[in-house]
């Protein structure tokens, strides 16, 4: 974890990559969040709607941008994290969470750091947008 | 939230009923393993939860009590979600309420015609005395039908 007292707008931590990402992932968060959608595995289904595979729920990579956002800033410090979904993620993505710091402001609980996050594939498409506030300097 | 086209859309302004979980120090083990975190934050009696951690509360959700966005599940996409906390995290031991409501609908156009819709569903969870401790907020998007050729 980064110490939060020396944190400045611009900074950013160094970027965590995951995957290649497999079907056995989503299985697991599948079962982990308890959204058994089966598009997410069962490869027949999935591509009789349409899609060449199953592909991963968008939370599930919004959770690794979690963790990769925790490990940085700190899991109790959190206090908001918010995601958009741009686009999905297939078998064999590899992923690479960054983020940068935006804002950094006082509240009651002292300093807010604000950041925003990115989940990238290796094709340079977003697949996840975000924006988190960590209190660092809670007590 | 739900999806069910067949049932009675919920209009804004709806409230579901709320239901009562409990934060399990073995869940948020399994869902920081799916994760792939070793944050010693999320292990052990005292783990507090992962920022997404509260999805994991729809599944002890008995029917008939979340609200139903009406949509039509082959155009359903999750747009957007977010999660707020006051305060820190909820951690093990943790009796929450859950409670839905439809707090907002719009429509706009597709980018190939017809009308893509929007709800946003907020979450609110409560501690065993009433205290606000943490709030979601998803929207839901179904998309435009696709035209029927003839």
């Amino acid at each position: 974890m980064t110490n939060p007292a020396t944190l400045a707008v611009g900074d950013s931590a160094l970027p965590r990559k995951f995957g290649p990402m497999t079907r056995q992932m989503f299985v697991k968060y599948a079962g982990a969040s308890g959204d058994f959608n089966p598009m997410h595995y069962d490869d027949d289904l999935a591509r009789g709607a349409g899609n060449p595979s199953v592909f991963s729920q968008g939370m599930h990579q919004t959770a690794l941008l979690a963790t990769f956002a925790t490990d940085w800033l700190g899991a109790v410090n959190i206090r908001r994290f918010q995601v958009r979904f741009q686009n999905q993620v297939w078998p064999g993505d590899i992923l690479t969470c960054s983020g940068t710091v935006v804002g950094v402001n006082e509240s009651k609980e002292g300093a807010v750091v604000t950041v925003d996050l990115t989940c990238t594939r290796q094709t340079g498409d977003v697949a996840i947008s975000g924006s988190a506030d960590f209190a660092v300097s809670a007590p | 939230m739900t999806h069910d086209p067949d049932d009675t859309a919920s209009p804004v302004g709806t409230s579901g009923l709320p239901w009562e979980f409990r934060i399990e120090q073995g869940k948020i083990r399994e869902f920081a393993a799916a994760m792939q975190s070793d944050n010693p934050a999320y292990q052990g009696p005292d783990a507090i939860i992962p920022p997404t951690f509260l999805v994991t509360a729809a599944q002890w959700a008995p029917a008939g009590v979340r609200v139903n966005v009406g949509f039509e599940r082959k155009r359903l996409l999750h747009g957007e979600q977010q999660y707020e906390f006051v305060g820190r995290p909820p951690h093990v031991g943790d009796v929450l309420t859950a409670q839905e409501a439809v707090v907002e609908r719009y429509e706009k156009p597709g980018k190939r015609g017809g009308q893509m819709r929007f709800a946003v569903v907020v979450t609110d969870y409560r501690d065993s005395e009433g205290r606000l401790v943490a709030r979601a907020t998803g929207t839901f998007i179904e998309r435009a039908a696709r035209k029927v050729t003839e």
